[in-house]
Formats: C-alpha cells, structure tokens, sequence
C-alpha cells in the first residue's frame, strides 16, 4: 500500500481542473437552488451545451485555418468567440426551458429539465449529426485543445511544485488549474455580491414563498428567468473548463453528473459563498481516497479492479446521504435553519 | 400615504348610506361589478356590486365557503374571474398581475401567514420596500447604485419594526417567530411599500387573545394614517369592534352591507349563519 503516493493523489485531486470545473457547475446549481430554490435537475445538460458550444467554434476555426469569415484570429480571440457561443448557447436554452415552466410549480421545471438534459445528450450522440458533434465518440481534444494550450505563459514540460508534478500547459495542466481555479472565484465573487444584494434578497424570497414576493410587487416570474439563465451560464462555462482537460463526450454529461453537482452542493451548503468549492474538493477526494484504500486493502478476489469504481460511489453515497440525514444544510450552512422546519 | 384626517363619530362617511347589498359609497377606493368565478359547477363568486370605502376599515364576513377568500384573490390577481369588472382608484385592475396590483398601491396578506421563514425580520421587511433599484440585476453588482436606498428601507422598516414590537427579533430568522409574531410581521411587511390599501385575509386566526389586542390597535391606528383597510375575518367580536362597514357574504353573493352593530340582525345574515345550510356541507347542497 502506497500511503505517500495515495496522499500526493488526494493532495491533487484538491485543486485539480474537474474539482474547479465541478464546483463551477455547482455555482451555477447554487443560483438556482441555492438562492432561488429552483429544482434544475438537467445543469449536465446545461454543462454539455457550453462544451459543444466551445469545442465545435474552435473545431471550426482550426479546421479553416485559424480564419473565421476569411478574418485570421489569434488563439486568444478564438478562445473568446468559443466562450462567447458558449455563453450564448446556454442562455437560450435557459430561456426555452424556462418560459413554459416558470410559471408552473417546481416540480415542472424538476422534470422538464431532467428531459432537456437528456435530450440534448441523445441528440449530441446521434450519428445524423455525427458532423458536428462527432455523435456518441465526441470531439477528440486535439481538434479544440490547440488555441487554449498555445497562450499557455507555463513551460510547455513537466513542472514540479512541491510534491505535484503536472505538465505546464497541456491537457491538465497547471495552465488549466490557474484558469480554472481564477475562474472560480470570479464566479464565486460573482455569486457573494449578487446574493448580498437586494436583487437575492427577492430570489431569496422566491426560494421561500413565490406568492409572498407576488403580493409584495416583484415579478417573480422575470427574477426567476433571471436566476435560471445566469446559473445556466455558469454550468455550461463549468462545461468549457472541464473541455479543457478532456474530450467532449456526450455521456460523461450524463444524469450522474447532474446529480453529482447536487450531492456536491448539498454537501458543502446550498446557498453559501464557499459551500460549491469544498462540498467539490470533499467529493473528489473524497471517491479518490475511498478508491485508493479500496484497491489497496480489499484482495483482489474479493473486488476485482473493475468494482472499485462502483464500490466507491456507493461508499461515499452512503456517506453522503448521511450527511444529508445528519446535517442537512451541508458543512457551511446555518446551523438556525434546522429549526425552521415548515417544508 | 395621503394625509387625509380619519372621519370622526360626527362625519361618518355612512351616515347617509343604504343598508343593503352594493349600496353606492361616497368616495370609494374599490369598485366592483358582475365579478362571476366558477369552479367547474360551483359558483365560488358571484357579486353583482361592490363599493369599498376609502379611508375606512371594511369588514367582509360570511360562513365558511362563502367565497371571501375567493373574492380576495380576484382582487389581488391571484386568480382570475370569468367574468366582471373591477377598479381601484378609478384605473381599471382587470387582467393585471398580482405584482402590479401590489404595485398599484394594493397590498394584501394570507391567511396562512407567508412570512419568508429562512431569512431575517429585518430582511423580510425590506423586500417589503417599493423602488430598491439594486433589485434589477446589472445595478445589484454595484452597491454604489443602491446602499443609500437601502439605509433609508432600513430605517423606515426598523420604525415599523418597533411599532410592532419586533426590534428585538429583527436578526432572528422569520421562522422562528410565533404565528401572531409572524401575523404581525407580515402586516408590517405590506406597509413597507406605504399601500393606499391592505387586505388583511383573517389577520387573526390564529393568534392569542394578548396579541389579538395590539393586531386590533395596529389596525386601527393604520386607518388614522390614512389607510384604507379591508379584511375578512370569522370572529364578530372583532369586527363590531374595529370595523366602520360590514360586507356580509354567503355562496358567493354579497347578501348583506351595513354597520357592525345592526348588519347581524338583517334576516338573511342570520340566515346564512344560522338557517338551513348551517353545519353542512355547502358543496353536497349544491350539486
């Protein structure tokens, strides 16, 4: 058993890209739920949007050459135009998943969006429109990855920091960990202003009786497209970050992720500034640690290598619900809230 | 809130008023017509006129199921009729949003308290507050646009607060307060916006007879600034008390209009309490 090498893992897994991408998405979950108590159960698909968003734009300009409209561009404006398409993208979705269900209960949006989600998953993955989004294989990283990595300031080797060596700026890099992690706590920033303003306090409200805030002038169903949009563009710039380090593959934004940013900002504390960033680095090292003992401790005739995965999940899942149980406002909430229990 | 002085013993605005369903008033605040909503076969509202005093507390009472609740939503926007016409204030509120009658100078309370239980009293009431333009998105992101506005909303709802003896409790989450607590904030909370109107929908159920007394002596002191106050309520103790009018109501019409202390004795009031449709069930005598 390799504890030196097992902690160096956990150790990275700490400020790794997916942590920041994962926590992104759960910044984006925390407008929703967290402020505005909307249940978006489809924020993959909301992920998956930015990252065929962003990944098809600079697909498309590198396969031209680098020219858009017979324009050359630098790989800094592509990296924009594709965060722009992104952005773009997710906002329309937002506002046509929300213009029917925002006027109905909760529990609509609950399965609308869990439907969309999907829909745009199947959709990516049929081979009618294997073209642009290279159906169920995806978008390989090369086609995408080249404009990001070239405005790397980092070496372009393996640099050491400490105990954690990554390379400067390929793939998951200390490049991408800057940028995801700077990207965080812009959104972060984004997130304490906005819920500390008098524009949360009326989501707030929202969260707690939509016809409270009716009968006290507010348009409630405009706050709420408001809250559905901007999380929406959040998740799918958390799509972007996590693109950065992989390919685009339709299934890894799955109904599992959708309920992994949840787990991960109950985890933490819907509703607080900090609650998406630890409940993602809890999660994440969380399944490392219990994968690595695992494999280190249970014989290979009693788990194969094959079960560590699942047996992991299912290990921190119980953790989690108990958690749930036991501390329902996640590590950072407020304590007072559990006595106010009208729901 | 206009300053207009509360009408005294001597100047009752009705004096000269019809005792009976719809009669015409002298300056009315709210005016409804031909106000119809069904619920599949089921009549809730059906009321052919009503006037509403300004600067006057209006009582609407009636058995249970007799719509009031109803006709208070209609009002408000919460619910559309199918039929009828209303205005406040001369300006016509048909089709409009329960916002913008809120808007309007509008606002009503529930009968099951809606105080907003995982945030403070204090920031209960300042949502209350009209105007706050840091509640539009671009100016949130900048306090400069909106950190005046808000001392001032602080202020004025610390005002409230003591008047309703609820400064203590300001930091503490709505949640935690008692019911009556919670009654008496959301009230407080309508009056943040300074409404031409409340509509109190059973201010008092609920509450203890200590806190019965000071939500009486609120309302009342709410009418000597000049508020208009309409509210539905089952206890007649309370409404001969604090009220100037009393509207009666019983399977969606209005049956009966006058003062407190002689409008239970009109025949078809005591009817309707009392006579046959008492203690059954109204829907099983209407199918």
């Amino acid at each position: 058993m390799d504890w030196a090498g097992l902690l160096t893992d956990a150790g990275r897994e700490i400020f790794a890209p997916t942590t920041a991408a994962f926590a992104l998405a759960a910044i984006g979950l925390n407008f929703h739920f967290g402020l505005t108590g909307l249940l978006n159960m489809g924020h993959a698909g909301f992920m998956l949007l930015g990252m065929y968003g962003y990944a098809i734009t600079i697909r498309e300009i590198e396969a031209n050459g680098g020219e858009l409209f017979g324009v050359h561009m630098a790989a800094g404006a592509e990296i924009l135009l594709g965060v722009l398409v992104a952005l773009v993208v997710s906002v329309l979705f937002g506002l046509l998943l929300g213009w029917p269900t925002l006027k109905l209960r909760g529990d609509y949006l609950a399965i609308v969006t869990i439907a969309a989600a999907e829909m745009v998953r199947f959709l990516g993955r049929s081979q009618s429109l294997v073209g642009l989004t290279g159906a169920s294989t995806g978008i390989r990283g090369s086609d995408f990855k080249r404009p990001f990595e070239s405005v790397s300031p980092f070496p372009d080797r393996l640099v050491t920091v400490g105990p954690f060596t990554l390379h400067g700026s390929q793939s998951t890099s200390w490049w991408l960990v800057v940028v995801a992690w700077t990207v965080v706590a812009l959104a972060s920033l984004l997130f304490w202003r906005l819920s500390r303003s008098p524009w949360g306090r009326v989501l707030k409200g929202i969260r707690e009786d939509e016809d409270a805030v009716r009968s006290l002038g507010k348009n409630v169903y405009g706050y709420k497209m408001q809250a559905l949009v901007i999380g929406g563009a959040i998740g799918a710039l958390g799509g972007v970050l996590w693109s950065f380090g992989n390919s685009v593959a339709p299934d890894s934004m799955g109904r599992p992720t959708t309920f992994w940013i949840w787990t991960l900002l109950l985890l933490g504390g819907a509703a607080t500034v900090f609650g998406p960033i630890l409940g993602s680095v809890i999660f994440w090292t969380a399944l490392l640690v219990v994968k690595g003992l695992a494999g280190g401790l249970i014989p290979e005739t009693w788990l194969s290598s094959t079960e560590l995965e699942p047996f992991a999940l299912v290990l921190v899942g119980a953790t989690l619900m108990a958690l749930v149980i036991f501390r329902p406002q996640g590590v950072l909430g407020d304590r007072r809230e559990l006595a106010i229990n009208e729901r | 809130m206009s300053a207009k002085p509360a009408k005294s013993k001597d100047n009752n605005p009705f004096a000269s008023i019809n005792h009976e369903p719809g009669a015409a008033k002298i300056d009315p605040i709210i005016t409804a017509h031909g106000i119809e909503r069904t619920f599949g076969g089921l009549k809730a509202v059906d009321v052919n006129h009503l006037e509403v005093q300004r600067h006057a507390i209006t009582a609407l009472i009636g058995p249970n199921g007799a719509g009031k609740s109803t006709f208070f939503n209609l009002l408000t926007g919460f619910d559309k009729p199918q039929k009828g016409e209303w205005s406040f204030n001369g300006t016509s509120l048909q089709s409009h949003s329960p916002q913008k009658v809120a808007r309007a100078g509008m606002v009503r309370t529930f009968q099951l308290t809606k105080a907003l239980s995982r945030m403070t009293v204090i920031e209960n009431m300042r949502l209350g507050a009209a105007g706050q333009a840091g509640e539009r998105f671009w100016s949130a992101l900048i306090p400069g646009l909106w950190k005046a506005k808000e001392e001032e909303i602080t202020v004025k709802a610390e005002e409230l607060l003591k008047r309703f003896k609820l400064y203590e409790k300001r930091n503490d989450f709505a949640g935690e307060l008692s019911g009556g607590q919670r009654k008496l904030l959301e009230m407080a909370r309508a009056l943040m916006s300074d409404p031409e109107i409340v509509m109190l929908d059973e201010p008092m159920a609920g509450v203890n007879p200590a806190l019965t007394e000071s939500l009486l002596d609120h309302i009342v002191k709410l009418k000597d600034q000049g508020v208009t106050i309409l509210f539905v309520e089952h206890d007649m103790h309370m409404v001969r008390r604090i009220s100037d009018w009393v509207v009666v109501m019983a399977e969606g019409k209005i049956i009966a209009e006058g003062p407190p202390d002689t409008v239970m004795q009109n025949k078809s009031v005591q009817d309707a309490y009392l006579g046959a449709h008492h203690d059954t069930d109204l829907s099983e005598d209407l199918a």
